[in-house]
């Protein structure tokens, strides 16, 4: 069942559309409901549309149709600036600016938004603690300096610096070894259920979406074809969602976890 | 070589500082449009295409041709620094900004993502995030301009700006390898040092470089940047102020010549005659082309040595004709009404072009005018300067007044028709009738028996305005008709087949004709 009680969507897609210079849409009228404090998931095939529909909650893409209304406000009524430092966005490669030691791409958004210099220092050793990272031992760090995990960690730590009641994630953990994204995946699964934000998850991994989702929207070709809770997805009986399940051995055990 | 650099040290160094000058303005100018330009059109892509191929334009224009379209120029044209500044400028533009472009399109995509998606502004991701990363890049782009400046700089000195290629022209001209170590060897050493100390600071910025240091190292780094950088400061500063204490027209006199020896020891001669009257002398020597003639009616030389042909074809762009009295009187007329200076009465010797064989040949063959000679023509080789082949009384109109037919023609470097002459590769050329070769290699001049050549009489000419203790005209006018065509011919050799120093040959002649004591 639903996480949070709520009734007003964080995130609301009204009938929307987005074509790249008047050719096939990408995204083709697609609505959707995102409930505060519930972890909704976009799975799909590389070209679904599942990148795109993340990156038109924060405006780094301008819907061409319809409109996306974040916190009741539409993308477009947004002082955009405003509405990214809102937005928490962890993307596969981590993005992290290779010129700034770990600190500092932690404490980013603090600094735009010119917080002092005592509390981004207490943010951003709390932050560090809460990916699991010792503060001390990496403060002074540059990110060729890290492992791909802990650079992926630092990027969660960055994108939660503000404190933004959204989390936008694409494919975060995609591209670590399978150790190493287990226990990230574990780890996060804790997290957010502490930290009570608003998630909208990219991937493609249904194990992944199973053991993180509250809600899991499959996409194809620019479309929702499926919405379901964990537990009703390994049941249906849609043809793609069981083409997904049949790679795992066993879901419902996923689902359960 | 170690007497030389005692003797010239200061000079050397105030050269050395003259083309640090130049390179630093230039470069600072450069940035300054280059990266700007570059970051647009990292934003335009539209624009991308357009701007490279324009700058790669620029960069393919030999640089004397530049300076040729320079000069007629108003406000960016001229003689001097500023038009040199503009060209080396021109030159530098493109490596900045295809290395600004490149530097910032290379930065790894996920990271411009990430910066746009914090909610950085577009001001904030240029100046956090894609100019630092992009650094490293840029500062190679700057790093190669720097040292192209460096080398195109010595090209400078051609149009009177000074810097190491004075030395190496000079050295050139003279075939004096001690002026040209001295102007080759500083600006060597310069685009090394260059080279390797961005090379260091580039370095810095690389992000994909191990750093191993924390905080107090690149602050270390950009001290020592700092500290060089005020270093190129202060002796720019000295070099700028070497520059603006020496311009024309402060109570003393500046004497100009054009770029060849004889010039140079006409010019020699007035400014020592001057000297001898207690005038205070600037030597703006080695003008090439007509730059001499520009920068006495820009105001910064006084007077220069010219020949009265050249004034009447190329200066005032009449057909030639043959009376010297003629060409004269015009060119003195038309020199005070045109730019209000003044012309000397001639010196006495005209260095018109000599019609050349070999000695052995005259002899052999009875030789005196050209119209003896045309009838062997047709089995002869002649060898042209280049010159001589394009001139309004040059090739064409001799070919036709003699009805000369020639077995080949060859046009070349007119130094180098001489030696062919006498190494029998060549069989007739035109050289210069004072030249200190003649009479060197044994060459004979054929009599112009048709008049064709238009008569080259050396002047004098004058600024008008010039304030002096002493009257110009007056100590010009002393020198009328002292100057045969002999004597030139043997003071040129002094200097050219002899190697002598030209201040030396000019003091003892004029001591020899009692002009001074």
């Amino acid at each position: 069942m639903l996480s949070s009680t709520n009734n007003d969507p964080l995130v609301e897609f009204r009938d929307v559309s987005y074509a790249v210079n008047g050719g096939r849409p990408i995204i083709d009228r697609l609505s959707l409901q995102v409930t505060q404090g519930e972890t909704l998931v976009l799975l799909g095939e590389s070209g679904c549309g599942k990148t795109t529909t993340l990156r038109l909650v924060n405006r780094l893409l301008t819907p061409t149709a319809g409109e996306i209304l974040v916190e009741g406000k539409a993308t477009t009524e947004w002082d955009v600036i405003r509405l990214r430092r809102r937005t928490g966005y962890v993307i596969q490669e981590a993005g992290l600016f290779p010129h700034f030691t770990v600190a500092e791409n932690v404490s980013l958004v603090p600094s735009l938004e010119k917080w002092d210099h005592d509390r981004i220092a207490n943010r951003v050793s709390e932050l560090l603690l809460l990916v699991g990272l010792e503060p001390k031992q990496f403060v002074d760090r540059y990110p060729r300096e890290l492992s791909g995990g802990q650079k992926q960690r630092v990027g969660v730590a960055r994108a939660l610096a503000a404190d933004p009641p959204l989390l936008l994630m694409d494919e975060p953990f995609g591209a670590l070894d399978p150790l190493t994204r287990a226990s990230l995946q574990k780890e996060f699964a804790e997290l957010k259920s502490r930290l009570k934000k608003t998630v909208i998850f990219v991937t493609h991994d249904v194990r992944e979406a199973l053991q993180l989702g509250s809600r899991i929207a499959l996409m194809d070709k620019g479309q929702i074809v499926l919405l379901e809770e964990p537990k009703g997805f390994v049941k249906s009986e849609n043809k793609l969602a069981r083409a997904y399940l049949e790679t795992l051995s066993e879901p419902r055990a996923v689902a359960g976890g | 070589m170690i007497e030389f650099l005692k003797a010239n040290w200061a000079d050397i160094l105030s050269h050395i500082g003259q083309h640090l000058w130049l390179v630093f303005i230039s470069i600072a100018i450069a940035v300054a449009i280059a990266l700007p330009v570059g970051i647009l059109i990292t934003r335009r892509q539209r624009l991308r295409a357009p701007v490279l191929a324009i700058a790669n334009v620029m960069q393919t224009i030999p640089s004397l041709a530049l300076f040729g379209f320079l000069i007629p120029l108003p406000f960016i044209g001229g003689i001097g620094p500023r038009t040199a500044i503009v060209a080396l400028v021109f030159y530098a533009l493109l490596p900045i900004i295809r290395n600004t472009v490149t530097g910032i399109l290379g930065i790894d995509k996920s990271v411009r993502e990430a910066a746009v998606a914090m909610g950085m502004t577009d001001r904030q991701v240029l100046l956090q995030v894609e100019l630092p990363l992009a650094m490293s890049v840029i500062l190679t782009g700057v790093r190669v301009a720097v040292v192209i400046t460096i080398g195109v700089a010595i090209i400078a000195a051609e149009v009177g700006a000074g810097g190491l290629g004075e030395y190496i022209f000079r050295g050139l001209r003279l075939n004096d390898n001690r002026l040209l170590l001295a102007g080759a060897v500083p600006s060597a050493l310069m685009a090394l040092i260059a080279d390797f100390g961005i090379g260091v600071i580039e370095k810095r910025f690389d992000t994909s470089a191990k750093r191993t240091g924390k905080r107090s190292r690149r602050i270390l780094v950009w001290l020592i940047a700092a500290l060089v950088l005020m270093t190129i400061g202060f002796v720019s500063w000295r070099g700028l102020r070497a520059r603006s204490t020496a311009p024309a027209n402060r109570g003393h006199v500046t004497v100009g010549s054009k770029d060849f020896t004889e010039s140079i020891l006409l010019a020699e001669i007035a400014a020592q005659m001057l000297e001898a009257q207690n005038v205070e002398v600037d030597r703006r020597f080695d003008l090439g082309g007509n730059l001499a003639h520009s920068a006495l009616v820009g105001g910064q030389i006084d007077l220069y040595p010219e020949y009265t042909g050249t004034a009447f074809t190329a200066i005032l762009h009449h057909q030639p004709i043959t009376d010297p009295k003629a060409v004269y009187d015009q060119v003195k007329t038309e020199y005070n009404s045109q730019f209000h200076l003044w012309i000397s009465p001639p010196l006495g010797f005209d260095n018109t072009f000599a019609i050349l064989v070999r000695g052995e040949d005259a002899r052999r063959l009875n030789l005196r005018t050209i119209s003896d000679a045309a009838k062997y023509a047709t089995q002869w080789h002649a060898g042209f300067g280049h010159d001589f082949m394009v001139r309004a009384d040059g090739y064409d109109g001799f070919s036709r007044a003699y009805a000369l037919r020639f077995a080949g023609v060859s046009d070349m470097s007119l130094d180098l028709t001489y030696t062919a002459l006498a190494s029998r590769q060549v069989d007739m050329i035109a050289g210069n009738s004072t030249d200190g070769r003649i009479a060197a290699l044994d060459l004979v001049q054929l009599e112009d028996d048709r008049r064709y050549f238009p008569p080259y009489e050396a002047v004098f000419i004058v600024r008008k305005d010039v304030q002096s203790n002493t009257d110009l005209e007056t100590v010009m006018t002393k020198l009328a008709g002292a100057i045969s065509t002999d004597e030139m011919r043997k003071l040129n050799y002094e200097v050219d087949g002899a190697k002598r120093d030209k201040k030396n040959v000019v003091h003892e002649w004029l001591v020899k004709k009692g002009f001074i004591q």
